[in-house]
């Protein structure tokens, strides 16, 4: 589930250079749709994950174009700032009574818990179901950045913004592209954690979305595959940590695993390493 | 003789807002809460000064200074909570020497803590290093949390309690007045350009042989000094600590100063700092009590439509008169 998230900074990072705080609260707000949608509209699952994903994305595009757009010529911490803003006016907006409210609400479970055995390996139905949508919306996203038009046009702005303008790759679209589809698997993943975790809230976003760009910045920032493996490696230590330690060493653990790794390879465990040309 | 007149001069409009400060609580026109207030607001702005010389103008992307900020302020408490426990020299307490030493004890605790990280972490360029330092600012909220299994008195998870109320407005002030003069001085000197130097371009200040790395180290370091002594002002102005008081959402809200005052830019770290703490605290008067929540609505949204307009910080490069450098106008 983290590797959901960390996939949305990973994408924003490497296309504009932004760590983009707002992403754990588009994964809020991802599961706080899922939450109305099971509510109050009786959809099936395939249906509040649809939901989730585009009202997640649509709310992205809506910031990069309203927010970070404007800004994308003026010094980077500008933008970082901005990210910061729209992370703490997310937060506290949707708290508000007339919005969500403040407080936690139960998540429906939309189906039975079974424990399936497989190979001598015991799992639940919520851990299939979220390695299995996990594991879709990864080879969906494979797909996207190397089967296809716009995927071509991702790749390509990542290398080089200008550049990339010039040979007639419309960059905005990309870069608004990019956000919707980081922030859709970012509502997947709300969905899920809503269903693994039966509670939320509207600070639920601030954690989960640190850890997810520790994930990626620990795989290497900008690498698709990078991101996963940070994520993997990050939720087995905290598993790790949590059993054989105490879980309240569980949040710090993580980053002195995250400083270790960068001190032995700065850019992380699968980034390439960038010629600073002067 | 120029040196004591350019003293005078930089001092001379903080005593006047100290004593009149003074005079208005004690003559009742400014309610205690608002004095207590106005403290807050020079802590906050030497822990934004600090950050500026650490981000602004030495360019390290720190996002931990809240834990330094923490470091200072658990030490100094745990150091005059030590000393009244074993003497309980009130008259000698009152004096304010055991309070300065706690202080400068706090700032040296997260000076040679901001040594110890910054020896490592400094080697890893911007956002890398923001998250490194990110990651500190976690880990020392996990360690102020679990401290109380090492040193009972520290409180862990439920809070510092019992500490002396010394902090008062003419420590605060002259504090600031101190943080002000030393970061100035130290800017506009061969340090300072040094610094400078590093931020505008690394691998060109290397080339004309300023050694980098240690003057990174250097700026980190007295950076984070200054968050330390804050943190210690801190503590005994509100008598009671907690960790999620120095997690790394407090972090954002320094950087969110310096940024929005000017990288760079004393006046703008000032002005804002001020400007922060008392709009904080205004809003919560102003506000009617059933929209008291829409002040972090208002905040972020004020936040986004200044970056929006002025990207470069509410002053941009304009400085005050006095903090402007006298070799390159």
């Amino acid at each position: 589930m983290y590797a959901l998230i960390a996939l949305g900074y990973t994408m924003v990072y490497g296309i504009v250079r932004l760590i983009n705080f707002a992403h754990g609260d588009v994964f809020m707000v991802g599961a706080f749709i899922a939450f109305y949608s099971i509510e109050n509209l009786h959809l099936p699952l395939p249906g509040v994950f649809a939901l989730a994903a585009g009202g997640s994305a649509f709310l992205a595009v809506i910031i990069e174009r309203a927010a970070y757009r404007p800004l994308r010529n003026a010094p980077k911490i500008a933008a970082l700032i901005t990210a910061i803003g729209v992370s703490l006016f997310l937060e506290y907006f949707t708290a508000l009574h007339q919005v969500f409210g403040p407080n936690y609400y139960a998540f429906p479970r939309p189906f039975q818990v079974v424990s399936l055995e497989i190979g001598g390996i015991t799992f639940t139905s919520i851990q299939g179901i979220i390695l299995l949508a996990t594991l879709a919306s990864l080879g969906a996203l494979q797909y996207v950045v190397h089967r296809t038009k716009v995927g071509r046009g991702m790749r390509a702005v990542s290398h080089d913004l200008v550049t990339a303008g010039l040979m007639g790759v419309n960059v905005n679209a990309v870069i608004s592209f990019t956000f919707g589809l980081g922030a859709a698997l970012a509502g997947v993943g709300g969905v899920l954690y809503g269903i693994a975790y039966p509670q939320i809230n509207t600070f639920m976003g601030v954690m989960p979305g640190l850890k997810a760009f520790t994930a990626a910045v620990l795989g290497g920032i900008g690498s698709i595959p990078g991101a996963v493996l940070g994520a993997l490696i990050m939720g087995l230590t905290e598993t790790m940590t949590t059993a054989y330690l105490s879980s309240t060493y569980r949040d710090g653990i993580a980053f002195v695993l995250l400083i270790a790794v960068l001190l032995w390879k700065p850019t992380g465990i699968l980034g390439v390493a960038r010629t600073e040309k002067v | 003789m120029s040196t004591l007149k350019n003293i005078a001069k930089a001092v001379l409009p903080f005593a006047v807002l100290s004593g009149l400060v003074q005079f208005l609580s004690a003559g009742d026109i400014l309610n205690p809460y608002w004095v207590q207030i106005f403290q807050l607001a020079c802590v906050v702005a030497i822990s934004a000064l600090g950050l500026n010389l650490i981000y602004g103008f030495t360019g390290l992307f720190s996002l931990g200074h809240a834990a330094f900020y923490g470091v200072g302020a658990y030490t100094a408490a745990l150091l005059t909570k030590l000393y009244v426990g074993a003497y309980g020299d009130e008259a000698f307490l009152a004096t304010g020497a055991v309070f300065l030493g706690s202080l400068l004890a706090g700032g040296v605790a997260a000076a040679f803590l901001a040594f110890l990280v910054g020896l490592p972490t400094l080697r890893l360029t911007s956002d890398y290093l923001g998250i490194a330092t990110l990651g500190f600012g976690v880990i020392m909220k996990v360690v102020f949390d679990n401290a109380d299994s090492l040193v009972p008195s520290l409180g862990g998870a439920r809070g510092m309690t019992g500490i002396p109320r010394l902090t008062g407005v003419p420590w605060a002030v002259a504090a600031l007045v101190a943080a002000v003069l030393v970061i100035r001085n130290l800017v506009h000197s061969s340090y300072g350009r040094a610094l400078i130097a590093i931020r505008e371009d690394e691998i060109a200040a290397a080339a004309i042989g300023i050694d980098t790395f240690r003057y990174k180290v250097i700026g980190f370091t007295a950076g984070c000094a200054f968050a330390g002594v804050a943190g210690g002002l801190y503590a005994h102005l509100y008598t009671f600590l907690h960790p999620s008081t120095f997690d790394f959402l407090k972090s954002f809200d320094v950087l969110m100063i310096v940024v929005l005052g000017g990288l760079g830019n004393l006046t703008g770290t000032l002005v804002a700092s001020f400007a922060w703490v008392f709009l904080l605290e205004g809003m919560r008067v102003a506000l009617p009590p059933e929209y008291i929540e829409f002040r972090w609505v208002l905040i972020p949204l004020l936040l986004i439509v200044t970056m929006l307009v002025r990207p470069r910080g509410l002053f941009g490069i304009r400085e005050f008169p006095l903090l402007r450098s006298r070799v390159y106008r």
